[in-house]
């Protein structure tokens, strides 16, 4: 049986932008509003299964050529080398360290390592998602 | 001292730079070549410090791990982990270099490689930590790495029983330790061996002294395979013969003795010590050699003479702790002479078996076969290999101008003089230690005798032999020479090695003692016409008798039926304990996800519900809570319907999209209690596990209408709700629980601390980090074995490793 999917298609092009961006939105907002690594990795997990819902894998995979293991073990490279690299400034393991900076036109800034530990957690949570949907959708 | 750091932690940087340099190296020369320079330089590098160390220096070096469990890597170096640090390295690039001409490039060398540097690094780690923790974790991974090592033919289902045996035995020695280790911590308070040294007055009343002294003992006896251990090193000469020669004869079986020598001066004293090491050690010394007379095997002739061997010298570590029971005096030297020869044994060992089983291997690589039945003649095809082989049993045997003269003359000399000791009553049976040692060593000479004579003498059988046999390459046969030129230098200049080597040795064990030049006894060859010479030569005239007349009495060995020996022992304890573990598990795992649903609550209800009950903590006031709103309530019913209608639900999806209903409700009222982080994760979580769901379903059949009993649908509604009405309970009591220190105070200050005004995400990725780290590894892991079941089905053809 062939599902007559346009309205799913066209409504996922618009959408799909939306949730991406809010998923990269939540990420940055995690330090002082709701949001985080988790949730917003999350978010761009779901919205790259909605993909994979209304297309098929072969042209999602085209326009996003990665493995998808290898982003979430980069993730977990990211968030345990983060807490490894604090031993290198002789400060407890998983010691973060933020200060503020002011940036041309955006004004004063906050930067964190906490951050690159987030964006680990964010990886991992996309690429785990997506290969176990990926794997079970495959097989046969 | 950084060097002892550096020789620690390079084995194992190489061996992680094995993989990448494999590729690389492979097409242009032998990957050897490449990893025998780390325990030549780091050889050079310890032996820089000899001098000093002759001169009574010791070296530490403390770099603190996790202080605050008084875990610290620290490093020691004296005259004691010295031997074994110059034994590691230099055995150790002998035997790469005879490797790389005895493995040919076709191998997975740089399995073979890694795995032996790991083993380095973990075998300098053992003899120079301090610190009983850290001693205990390279000590593992030394049974680790020859685990891997036994194994490296992974095809032949001996050679992965051998190591599963041998890492069975050792790790069962390695706990007992732990827990010897863990006993001492708690008499001493202090994980250095330093420290315990230095408080061992203190130590000695405390009740667990004598525990941890039979459990560490027990970790020293399984390494170094004594009697009634000993199973798994014959078993273990399925490993490569680089391994036997490298792990199984000159160093890791060492480590047990290592221990020993390492706490005499804490358990030294005591009666208990005394008795079990001197004892297990000669009834392995006699054991040993009695059955590696029966051996047809080279490799297994080879073990069980390590194994006696072995014995020996943890025999003289026995004899020797009499010296602290009596403590420093005018006649110590009687008895401290015996540690003396036990590290002068120590190192002779060493040098004639690495040569000895240097020579099997070349035998087993030139001729195919190591079976005694089945060779014979070589003397004249393969002289070179010959004259190593009379050179390494001539010493093992005891006989001059070789090394092993020396150490069995001293040997006699201490079983002598312990007939004399008054302590421990000792005196009772005095003539025990003479005796099995003197027979012992007459079966050594016998079997010294059966390795040359049935190798090399007598007439060659072509048509038994695989290939045509014919002198080794020359690059095999350099290291056993140079062993061999070991062997014979030392017997004539042993006093070098012993003031150089032997007497900071004596120093570390001995560290009361004022002064160690006079325990080091000046070591002659020629000491006139006494009773120890006589003794040698009543090993060689009833050796060679008993050699000639070997038919007339083997039968002997058929008396020890086949069905009491230590091996089906061990093996119907394995069987036992495999069946009966596998009768537990099949109990309760059924296959059955109602059954483990049942369990998982059950526990569940009992240790939440349990504790609430037992700690008196189920204390409600509702006269703090706010109002309940309407809206709030209209939520509750539709929870509550969508929950009792899952119950009836006919089909999977409907059953799902009402578990759905659930959970947006629930992040329905994370938005009216104000937690918007909870209520966003909720519900995306929501949305992909429904996505997850929807998938999987397509895959099952349709669910069966199942009308189980009443008796189990009943109990099945008692469990839920007990579940229910606990987490409820829970939930109201918890808000008034005040039994611990609450944790959140210093989320207060989560802004100036961690500079994120969300303290959701301060706990997340600041003050919890580490749960946040390890959970993400763990999600990791969980969709990699999601992958791997359903991606990485066995092959047919490969389903069967047997071979």
């Amino acid at each position: 049986m062939k599902i007559n999917d346009v309205i799913l298609r066209t409504v996922t092009k618009a959408v799909v932008f939306i949730i991406l961006t809010l998923g990269v939105y939540l990420f940055f907002a995690g330090h002082h509003a709701p949001g985080g690594g988790f949730i917003g990795g999350l978010v761009l997990a779901s919205g790259i299964v909605l993909l994979y819902l209304a297309y098929d894998i072969e042209t999602v995979h085209k326009g996003m050529p990665f493995d998808f293991k290898k982003v979430a073990a980069l993730g977990v490279l990211l968030a345990t080398g983060t807490a490894i690299g604090s031993l290198f400034f002789d400060v407890p393991f998983l010691t973060q360290a933020y200060t503020y900076i002011d940036v041309p036109i955006f004004g004063k800034m906050g930067f964190s390592t906490v951050t690159i530990f987030e964006a680990g957690v964010a990886l991992t949570v996309v690429g785990v998602v997506v290969t176990i949907i990926l794997s079970i959708s495959e097989d046969e | 001292m950084v060097t002892v750091l550096i020789a620690i932690l390079l084995p194992f940087v190489c061996a992680a730079l094995i993989p990448l340099l494999y590729r690389r190296l492979r097409r242009v020369t032998h990957l050897g070549w490449f990893v025998i320079s780390v325990p030549f330089i780091l050889f050079l590098l310890l032996a820089r410090y000899i001098p000093q160390l002759a001169e009574g220096k010791t070296f530490i070096h403390t770099y603190e791990w996790i202080p605050s469990f008084n875990i610290n890597f620290t490093t020691y170096l004296d005259g004691l982990s010295m031997i074994f640090g110059l034994l590691i390295t230099g055995v150790g690039s002998l035997v790469i270099l005879y490797s790389i001409f005895y493995l040919s490039t076709k191998e997975s060398l740089h399995h073979f490689y890694c795995y032996l540097l790991l083993f380095m690094g973990a075998m300098l780690g053992v003899v120079f930590s301090d610190n009983l923790m850290v001693l205990y974790t390279f000590w593992e991974l030394t049974s680790v790495s020859s685990f891997l090592l036994i194994a490296f033919w992974h095809h032949r289902k001996a050679s992965r029983a051998g190591a599963k045996k041998a890492m069975m035995i050792t790790v069962f020695g390695g706990l007992s330790m732990l827990a010897g280790f863990l006993m001492l911590y708690v008499a001493s308070n202090t994980f250095s061996i330093r420290e315990i040294v230095a408080n061992v007055g203190v130590i000695r009343d405390h009740a667990l002294f004598t525990p941890a002294l039979i459990l560490i003992l027990l970790g020293a006896f399984t390494k170094s395979a004594q009697f009634p251990f000993h199973i798994w090193l014959p078993d273990a000469m399925e490993a490569p013969t680089p391994v036997s020669a490298y792990l199984h004869s000159a160093t890791m079986v060492k480590a047990g003795i290592y221990l020993v020598a390492r706490f005499s001066p804490v358990f030294g004293g005591e009666a208990i010590w005394f008795w079990l090491v001197s004892v297990v050690g000669l009834v392995t010394l006699f054991w040993g050699s009695f059955n590696a007379v029966r051996q047809t095997d080279l490799k297994a002739l080879l073990a069980f003479s390590t194994v006696s061997q072995l014995g020996l010298i943890m025999s003289l570590f026995g004899l020797g702790s009499v010296g602290h029971y009596y403590g420093y005096g005018e006649s110590s030297i009687l008895y401290t002479q015996a540690s003396f020869a036990a590290l002068f044994h120590l190192v002779n060992h060493s040098t004639f078996k690495g040569a000895l089983f240097m020579m099997v291997g070349i035998v087993d690589h030139e001729v195919g076969t190591r079976d005694i039945r089945r060779l014979g003649g070589l003397m004249s095809l393969m002289p070179i290999t010959f004259t190593i082989a009379v050179i390494g049993s001539f010493s093992m045997a005891g006989l001059p101008p070789f090394n092993g003269f020396l150490s069995k003359e001293m040997f006699f000399a201490a079983v002598l003089a312990i007939r004399d000791v008054e302590a421990f009553s000792i005196a009772d049976v005095g003539l025990f230690f003479p005796i099995v040692a003197w027979v012992a060593s007459i079966f050594t000479f016998v079997y010294s005798l059966i390795l040359i004579s049935r190798t090399f003498l007598g007439k060659l059988q072509p048509e038994k032999m695989d290939r045509k046999p014919h002198e080794a390459p020359l690059g095999m046969l350099i290291s056993p020479i140079i062993l061999c030129l070991l062997v014979v230098g030392i017997f004539f200049f042993p006093n070098v090695l012993g003031h150089y080597i032997l007497e900071p040795a004596m120093a570390s064990i001995y560290p009361t003692f004022p002064t160690t030049s006079e325990l080091t006894p000046h070591i002659y060859a020629w000491h006139g016409i006494n009773t120890e010479l006589l003794m040698t030569l009543g090993v060689i005239i009833i050796g060679i008798v008993l050699f000639k007349t070997l038919k007339s009495w083997k039968p002997l060995y058929r008396i020890f039926s086949q069905k009491y020996t230590f091996n089906t022992f061990y093996n119907r304890m394995i069987e036992m304990s495999e069946n009966g573990s596998e009768k537990l598990t099949r109990k309760y795992m059924t296959g059955n996800l109602t059954h483990y649903f049942v369990y998982i609550y059950v526990f569940f209800v009992a240790l939440i519900a349990g504790y609430f009950i037992w700690s008196d903590a189920m204390t409600f006031h509702f006269d703090r809570d706010s109002a309940i709103e309407s809206y709030e309530l209209i939520l509750v019913f539709v929870m509550i319907f969508a929950a009792v209608w899952m119950i009836f639900a006919k089909g999977r999806v409907t059953a799902m999209l009402l578990n759905g209903v659930l959970g947006y409700s629930i992040a329905f009222f994370f938005v009216i209690f104000r937690a918007p982080d909870l209520a966003l994760t909720q519900l995306v979580v929501e949305s992909v596990t429904t996505a997850l769901f929807l998938l999987c379903f397509k895959y099952l059949p349709d669910l069966m209408p199942e009308v189980p009993r009443k008796r189990i649908q009943w109990s099945k509604a008692m469990i839920s709700i007990f579940v229910g009405a606990t987490v409820t309970i829970v939930g109201l009591a918890v808000v008034h629980y005040d039994r611990f220190e609450p944790v959140s105070i210093y989320f207060n200050d989560a802004y100036e601390l961690a500079g994120g005004s969300n303290i959701v995400n301060t706990i997340l990725g600041d003050f919890r980090a580490f749960d946040t780290m390890l959970e993400v590894v763990v999600l990791l892991i969980a969709g990699l074995g999601v992958y791997a079941l359903t991606k990485l089905k066995p092959r047919k053809e490969e389903a069967d490793h047997e071979n």
